[in-house]
C-alpha cells in the first residue's frame, strides 16, 4: 500500500510539474505572440484613434465588437491565421519571411487567449 | 508548381536544389500557397492572366548565400527578382515584372550593421525596415533622426532604390540622394562596392559619396543591374527645435508669387522642411469628415480651373477665406528658426493682403505625449496611419483592395499648377477617372512639384481594366505636356519608360546595352523599369 501511495504521490507530483511546465510554455508563446503583434500588427490595430485597422473594424462592427484586436474575445487562431495569410480590403497578406509559421501560431494564440475578466 | 518560362523542368529542379543547398530547405518556397504570398496585393491585374506572379521564392540570410543563389541562377538561366522588404505597395509590392521569376526575398537580411552617431550615418542590409532602424536608434539612445516615408513599413534600402521620399529636410527627403555607398552582388555572383567602398580598408565608405572615377550608384536604382546587399545612409542629427509658420494669400492667382517666393526660401535653405500647400476656400486638402462641396463652390472651382477666377475670388472674399495657404517647416537652432520665419514673412508680405499665423516652437527631443500627437513623419517616426485614407471609415464604408499611383513631376510654378490642373481635370472628365476638381502639388522634391493621383485597385476585373486604360491615357497626356512620372508599378513601367524617348529612345537603348553587358543571361529583374534583357526584347518593340 505504501508503495502504491508513493507511486501515486510521485505521479501527482510529476503531473504538477508537467502542468506548470506546460503553463510556462504557453506563457512564453503568448509573450512571443504579443511581440509579433507589437512588431507587425500594432501600427494599424492598436487601440485608440489614428490606427487604420482599428477604425476600419469599428466602422464595420458599429459597436457590436471592439475595433481593437487585443480587446476581442471572439477571435480563433484560425481566423487570425487566415487574415495574416490572405489579407482583407487594403490590408495585404504577410510572407513567411516576415511572419513565420511559428510566429503566426504564437500570434494567433495571443489574440485568441481568454481575456482577463 | 510553375516553371520559369524557357527553363526546363530538369534545370529548374537542379537550380532549386542548389538554392536549397545554399539557404536551407525551409527558405525555398515552391508550394502554391507559399508562392501566392509573393503576389502584389495591389496589382492592377489582380486575378487576370496578365497578373505578374512568381514561380518560386528563395530567401538568403547572408551576402554569401545571395552569391550562391545568383551563381546557380546564372548557371541555369533562372530569372530572379530581388525584393528587400516587399512592401512597395502601390508601386509593385513583392511581385516580379516578369511572370515566372523566382523572387529573391532579402527580408531575412535584416541587420542594422552600423549606426554612427558622431558622423551621423547608418549602414543597413536590405531587410531593415524604417521601423527596425527607428527602434534601433531609440533603443541605443542615439540623437539621430531617420527620414521616413509614409507609410513607414517598407525597407530603408528598397525605398531609396525605388527613389522614394520622406518628410524632413531637403538633404534627407530624397532617400536615394541621402545614400552613401553600396555593396552589390552582380549577376555572375561577384561583389562590387561603390564610392569609397571600392578601396579595401577604406575609412570613409559612408562619409564621401562618389569615390573615384565614374559614380555608378545611380544605375542600381530603379533598375536591374545587380542585387544591392548593403547601403549606407546619411542621417540627420536631431535638431534643436522645429517650427511651423503659415502664410495665407487672398486671390487665386496669388499662387504664382506665393510659389516663387517659396522656391526662393527653400532653395536658399531659409526653410528646410517639406512645405505644404492648401486652399482654405476650396477646402483642400479635404479632411476625411469634410462636408461635400456646395454646388455653387463646385461650379466656381471648375471655372477657376479654366482660368476664370473672378467668381472664386469674390466667393473667397465674401466668405472671408484665403485662396491659398502655405505651411513652412523649419528645423534647426530655436533662435535661428524664429529669425528665418521672420525673414520669410518679410518676403511673403510683398503679396498684397497676405497674412500670417505663427506656429508654436517645439524643442526636441519630443516627449512621449508629443510623439503621440505629432505629425510623426515630420519627426522621423515611422507609422502606418496614412492607411486611414484607404481603409474603411465612416466616409469610406466600402473600401477598395488597394491603390495605384499616377505621379507626374511638374515644374514648381503657379502657372504650371494651373495648367496641370486644367489638363488633368479635363482628362478625368473625358476618361471617367476620379481626378479631383483641383489637385494640390506636393513639395517632396527640391526643385519640382509632385502630383499624386491615387486610383483604386479592386478585385473587379472590368473596373481594373477601365482604370488601367485611363491611367495609360493620363501618362500619354502628361508626356505630351512634358510631365513625366518619377516612379510606377511594374504594370506601367514599359509604358512610362517609352515616354522618356528623346532621340529615338537613346536612354533605354543605352540601358539595354548596359544590361546585356553586365547580365548577359538576363537573370536579374527582367523588365524592371522597362529594361528587358536581349532574349526577351525581341518582339516587344
Amino acid at each position: 500500500m505504501k508503495i502504491v501511495t508513493t507511486t501515486m504521490s510521485t505521479a501527482i507530483a510529476a503531473g504538477v510539474v508537467l502542468t506548470v511546465g506546460a503553463l510556462a510554455a504557453d506563457q512564453t508563446r503568448i509573450q512571443q505572440g504579443h511581440e509579433v503583434f507589437n512588431k507587425w500588427c500594432a501600427p494599424c490595430h492598436s487601440a485608440g484613434p489614428g490606427n487604420p485597422g482599428t477604425t476600419a473594424l469599428e466602422t464595420l462592427y458599429q459597436g457590436g465588437k471592439p475595433g481593437a484586436l487585443e480587446q476581442r474575445n471572439d477571435l480563433t487562431p484560425e481566423t487570425v491565421e487566415y487574415f495574416v495569410r490572405n489579407g482583407v480590403s487594403i490590408m495585404p497578406f504577410f510572407r513567411k519571411t516576415e511572419i513565420s509559421d511559428v510566429e503566426l501560431e504564437a500570434l494567433a494564440e495571443y489574440l485568441a487567449r481568454p481575456l482577463p475578466k | 508548381m510553375k516553371t520559369p518560362p524557357g527553363v526546363s523542368a530538369t534545370d529548374f529542379a537542379a537550380a532549386l536544389g542548389q538554392f536549397e543547398a545554399a539557404v536551407g530547405k525551409e527558405w525555398v518556397f515552391t508550394s502554391d500557397e507559399d508562392v501566392a504570398l509573393y503576389r502584389d496585393a495591389y496589382s492592377p491585374f489582380w486575378g487576370e492572366p496578365e497578373e505578374r506572379v512568381a514561380a518560386a521564392a528563395v530567401a538568403p540570410g547572408s551576402v554569401e548565400q545571395v552569391q550562391a543563389v545568383v551563381r546557380a541562377a546564372n548557371r541555369y538561366k533562372i530569372p530572379l527578382y530581388p525584393i528587400s522588404t516587399g512592401r512597395n505597395l502601390g508601386y509593385g509590392g513583392s511581385a516580379p515584372n516578369y511572370s515566372g521569376s523566382v523572387v529573391l526575398d532579402l527580408k531575412r537580411m535584416n541587420r542594422v550593421l552600423e549606426v554612427n552617431e558622431r558622423s551621423a550615418y547608418a549602414l543597413v542590409e536590405p531587410g531593415v525596415s524604417y521601423f527596425d532602424l527607428y527602434r534601433y536608434i531609440q533603443e541605443q539612445g542615439l540623437r539621430l533622426m531617420v527620414d521616413v516615408p509614409d507609410p513607414g513599413w517598407g525597407g530603408v534600402m528598397g525605398n531609396a532604390l525605388d527613389r522614394g521620399g520622406g518628410y524632413t529636410t531637403h538633404q534627407f527627403r530624397n532617400h536615394f540622394d541621402a545614400h552613401c555607398g553600396m555593396e552589390i552582388v552582380l549577376a555572375d555572383g561577384e561583389i562590387l562596392r561603390t564610392g569609397m567602398g571600392a578601396m579595401p580598408g577604406s575609412k570613409t565608405w559612408q562619409q564621401y559619396k562618389s569615390g573615384f572615377g565614374p559614380w555608378v550608384d545611380g544605375i542600381f536604382s530603379q533598375s536591374n543591374f545587380g542585387v544591392v546587399t548593403k547601403m549606407g545612409f546619411w542621417l540627420m542629427p536631431e535638431p534643436d527645435a522645429y517650427l511651423t509658420g503659415v502664410v495665407l494669400v487672398p486671390r487665386h492667382d496669388d499662387l504664382i508669387p506665393l510659389i516663387d517666393i517659396l522656391n526662393y526660401l527653400e532653395s536658399s535653405r531659409v526653410c528646410q522642411g517639406i512645405s505644404e500647400l492648401s486652399s482654405p476656400v476650396m477646402g483642400l486638402p479635404a479632411a476625411d469628415d469634410a462636408p461635400p462641396v456646395s454646388p455653387e463652390l463646385a461650379a466656381l472651382i471648375v471655372k477657376a480651373v479654366e482660368r476664370d477666377t473672378r467668381g472664386l475670388d469674390e466667393f473667397a472674399a465674401r466668405k472671408g477665406r484665403a485662396a491659398w495657404s502655405c505651411t513652412l517647416k523649419f528645423y534647426g537652432p530655436a533662435k535661428a528658426l524664429q529669425a528665418q520665419w521672420e525673414f520669410a514673412k518679410d518676403k511673403f508680405a510683398q503679396i498684397r493682403g497676405s497674412t500670417f499665423v505663427d506656429g508654436a516652437l517645439i524643442k526636441l527631443p519630443l516627449s512621449a505625449e508629443q510623439k503621440e500627437k505629432a505629425h510623426k513623419v515630420e519627426f522621423g517616426i515611422p507609422n502606418l496611419s496614412i492607411f486611414s485614407l484607404g481603409a474603411r471609415n465612416a466616409n469610406n464604408p466600402t473600401p477598395t483592395n488597394g491603390h495605384q499611383w499616377f505621379s507626374p513631376i511638374i515644374p514648381r510654378s503657379g502657372e504650371d499648377v494651373f495648367e496641370a490642373n486644367r489638363v488633368f481635370a479635363q482628362a478625368g472628365r473625358e476618361y471617367g477617372l476620379p481626378v479631383p476638381p483641383f489637385s494640390l502639388p506636393f513639395c517632396f522634391w527640391e526643385r519640382s512639384f509632385l502630383f499624386l493621383f491615387g486610383f483604386p485597385v479592386t478585385h473587379d476585373v472590368e473596373k481594373n481594366k477601365k482604370t488601367r486604360a485611363a491611367f495609360t491615357q493620363l501618362v500619354r497626356i502628361a508626356a505630351d505636356h512634358g510631365w513625366g512620372e518619377y516612379r510606377t508599378a511594374p504594370a506601367y513601367q514599359d509604358l512610362i519608360m517609352s515616354t522618356y524617348s528623346f532621340n529615338n529612345h537613346a536612354l533605354l537603348r543605352f540601358l539595354e546595352r548596359l544590361k546585356d553587358a553586365v547580365d548577359p543571361h538576363g537573370i536579374l529583374s527582367a523588365g524592371r523599369y522597362g529594361i528587358w534583357p536581349k532574349h526577351l526584347r525581341e518582339g516587344r518593340q
